[in-house]
């Protein structure tokens, strides 16, 4: 094998009861890379974490480091060493005890172990601290030997688990500093587990994204900002606008009502699209002279180094824009997006597709309820047809009693005029849901589907 | 007013728990046979607790010698068996994390007569020849739990990653045991210990139902024979304010030790 990988991942899954944590995720690693693995709470990425360290068992696929398969092998004997979340010193040792666990346990000998833990307290700024009990160590302080305890033993990979998350702001940021130059002088491949997209951005080479235990996008920073390739990654890293759209032609989409030439080929004829506008690619003006559209500006915020304004475009969608000048709210401004600027991305859906039992002429089984509908002639009583529902022919109620089913709002997007909403019913389906109305993550909703909205097509067509 | 007749009651109620401990110190320290008849200051009866020098004398030391073995064995086993309830009770979820801790309260509550008839009916059930072995079984069953119930805040207390991050470091399970659950744990097992030890010394029914045929007598049998012979030793009141003084230390220390586990 030419290609240097220290770590593959082979179609690993993992699930707690009946939920997938995990869902076959493949990729590989380089040496020596900074890799991060980033998604929301609950995205798996801890799990894949201590997949890798050993702390948990795959349900099924291989984890390989330099072409071996360690995942029998268990974490005391896997060259590999965790940064964890909350530093997890050892409170009855002190600074220089901590850091030499691993090579007393090793047996090496006192010399070579001190002249090692040395130059460990010198590599994270902590020399003069090695007789300082851990507890009266600062945060940021405990972090810094927690490193030192685990780099000390030359692991092959470095795991950290989101190691600054209980560090303040300004901390954060030094340490990131710090840590990336580590990285640099050691050499070692270091796997980051963070879910936030902006330590991600600033010290990956390569960033996987992960959502709901699968991963979404691999890439570099640049790439994951600049091209997402759905809608959840382009809300997820950055700030956003994600916009419905149709592809007319090659290099030309068109969104928001109005026309535009882009960059992106392939897509076909007249094709539904997402498209995601960064707030800083829109240039905003105060002539129409060279403007694609206009619009009103709704509000506007200092934000530090730039404006963040919201403006209301001439076709009523609603844009977020970044500018260094500050627009006043109520002007009338010019507004323009650069084709390299527009990121076309395909639809993941374009309609809710639902498995359903024909009960009789005039009714279907599905969701686990029953439903009114048109039936078509040639379906028998007991058949399983498909059921085609539009994002808009659902609609959420305010309690759950008064739906024939109750679910919970689950992931939402803001489309430029209105919500997208992912629905998780009760009985563990998805329902994608388009309204004006505004929800919150985790509100519970009665649902209800419109019957002239269900569409039944049979299984084979 | 009201202050002051509350302080009046508050003392008057501290007065009453502790004449009959003072009383018993006080009359140590005098000779005579009959308890409440003052005959000058003397430290014959200590001496003679020491040197053996009276009625019965070798057979109250055996009893003071077995008191203190079972005790110490039986702390010990308790200590261990109760940390290593305490580590599984502690990695239970929900209900059965409950349940169990339900369990483990139950012996605390329950009257001593009750677990000593109840073990002494198991014993001749299983056709042990009861003795100084059943004796201690009996004792680490109603010491355990109290060890459980000081390592478990430990437990809670303790970063749950400390374990994983030895083993991270090259640590088998069993060393991650010794070198890192152990020394975290330390504190909640010697306040367990001593609890468990003054248990087991202050003992009655337990062991009266469980010390079979053989003779065996502890401090407290011993007491209780040696009252029904009619009059108590008199060197049995040095011993009583000796055993008061080591069990208000341990109490001491166990405070103590607790209040610095809050500060950490």
């Amino acid at each position: 094998m030419a290609k240097d990988y220290i770590i593959d991942i082979q179609h690993l899954s993992k699930s707690y009861g009946d939920v997938k944590v995990l869902d076959d995720i493949n990729f590989y690693i380089r040496r020596g890379e900074f890799i991060t693995l980033l998604g929301p709470s609950g995205c798996g990425k801890t799990t894949l974490l201590r997949q890798i360290a050993g702390f948990i068992a795959p349900d099924e696929g291989r984890i390989l480091l330099e072409g071996k398969d360690i995942s029998g092998i268990p974490p005391y004997k896997r060259p590999l060493n965790t940064v964890f979340q909350r530093y997890a010193l050892f409170p009855h040792l002190d600074v220089f005890d901590n850091i030499a666990f691993g090579l007393k346990l090793q047996k090496l000998p006192a010399k070579e172990i001190e002249v090692r833990v040395k130059k460990m307290l010198k590599m994270v700024s902590m020399t003069d601290y090695e007789d300082r009990s851990v507890d009266s160590l600062s945060g940021g302080q405990q972090q810094r030997v927690a490193i030192a305890r685990a780099l000390v033993n030359y692991p092959k990979v470095l795991l950290l688990d989101e190691p600054l998350a209980a560090l303040d702001l300004k901390m954060r940021k030094d340490m990131q500093m710090e840590l990336k130059e580590i990285h640099r002088k050691m050499g070692i491949t270091f796997i980051y587990v963070t879910h936030d997209q902006e330590e991600a951005l600033t010290l990956s080479d390569t960033i996987v994204v992960l959502n709901e235990g699968r991963i979404q996008q691999i890439g570099t920073p640049t790439d994951i900002y600049n091209e997402p390739v759905n809608s959840f990654v382009a809300d997820f890293i950055g700030e956003s606008t994600i916009l419905n759209g149709t592809m007319i032609r090659d290099r030309r989409v068109e969104f928001m009502g109005h026309e535009f030439d882009c960059v992106d080929e392939g897509f076909g004829e007249n094709v539904p699209v997402d498209v995601v506008v960064r707030p800083e690619d829109v240039y905003i003006m105060n002539h129409q002279e060279g403007a694609q559209f206009s619009g009103v500006v709704q509000s506007c915020i200092f934000k530090g180094v730039h404006y963040e304004m919201f403006v209301e475009t001439d076709k009523g969608y609603e844009l977020m824009i970044q500018d260094y000048n500050a627009f006043e709210p109520g002007s009338t401004v010019g507004l323009l997006i650069r084709p390299s600027d527009i990121q076309v991305m395909h639809k993941e859906r374009t309609i809710n597709t639902i498995e359903a039992e024909v009960l009789d002429s005039h009714h279907v089984s599905m969701l686990g309820a029953e439903w009114e509908c048109e039936v078509p002639d040639d379906a028998a009583t007991g058949d399983t047809v498909i059921a085609e529902v539009p994002f808009d022919g659902i609609e959420l109620l305010d309690h759950q009693e008064d739906g024939k089913l109750a679910g919970e709002v689950h992931f939402l997007l803001y489309k430029g005029d209105h919500y997208h909403l992912t629905i998780l019913t009760d009985n563990g389906d998805r329902l994608w849901v388009d309204t004006d109305d505004i929800w919150d993550k985790g509100d519970l909703v009665g649902i209800d589907i419109r019957s002239e909205a269900i569409k039944l097509k049979l299984k084979n067509d | 007013m009201k202050k002051v007749l509350a302080k009046a009651y508050l003392y008057l109620l501290l007065a009453m728990l502790y004449a009959p401990l003072l009383f018993i110190a006080v009359f140590s320290f005098t000779e005579s046979r009959v308890l409440g008849n003052w005959t000058g200051f003397s430290t014959k009866l200590y001496s003679n607790l020491f040197t053996g020098g009276m009625n019965g004398g070798s057979s109250l030391l055996a009893a003071v010698e077995n008191t203190l073995l079972i005790a110490l064995i039986a702390a010990a086993i308790s200590t261990l068996l109760g940390t290593v309830a305490a580590v599984g009770i502690f990695n239970l979820k929900g209900r059965k994390k409950q349940t169990m801790q339900f369990l483990n309260n139950i012996p605390m509550i329950n009257p001593d007569i009750i677990t000593g008839v109840s073990l002494f009916l198991l014993f001749v059930f299983l056709g042990f020849s009861q003795g100084y072995t059943t004796v201690v079984l009996a004792h680490v069953t109603f010491c355990t739990p109290y060890v459980v119930l000081n390592v478990l805040p430990k437990l809670a207390q303790m970063n749950p990653n400390i374990y994983e991050a030895a083993l991270d470091l090259g640590a088998t399970p069993g060393q991650a045991l010794w070198k890192v659950l152990v020394p975290e744990l330390r504190p909640g097992m010697i306040s367990g210990f001593i609890l468990a030890f003054t248990m087991s010394l202050d003992d009655f029914a337990v062991t009266f139902f469980t010390r079979g045929t053989i003779g065996l007598e502890t401090l407290s049998t011993y007491i209780y024979a040696d009252a029904r012979k009619g009059g108590l030793t008199p060197e049995l009141r040095p011993l009583m304010t000796i055993i008061f003084l080591i069990v208000l230390i341990l109490l001491i220390v166990i405070n103590m030790r607790q209040e610095k586990m809050k500060k950490q």
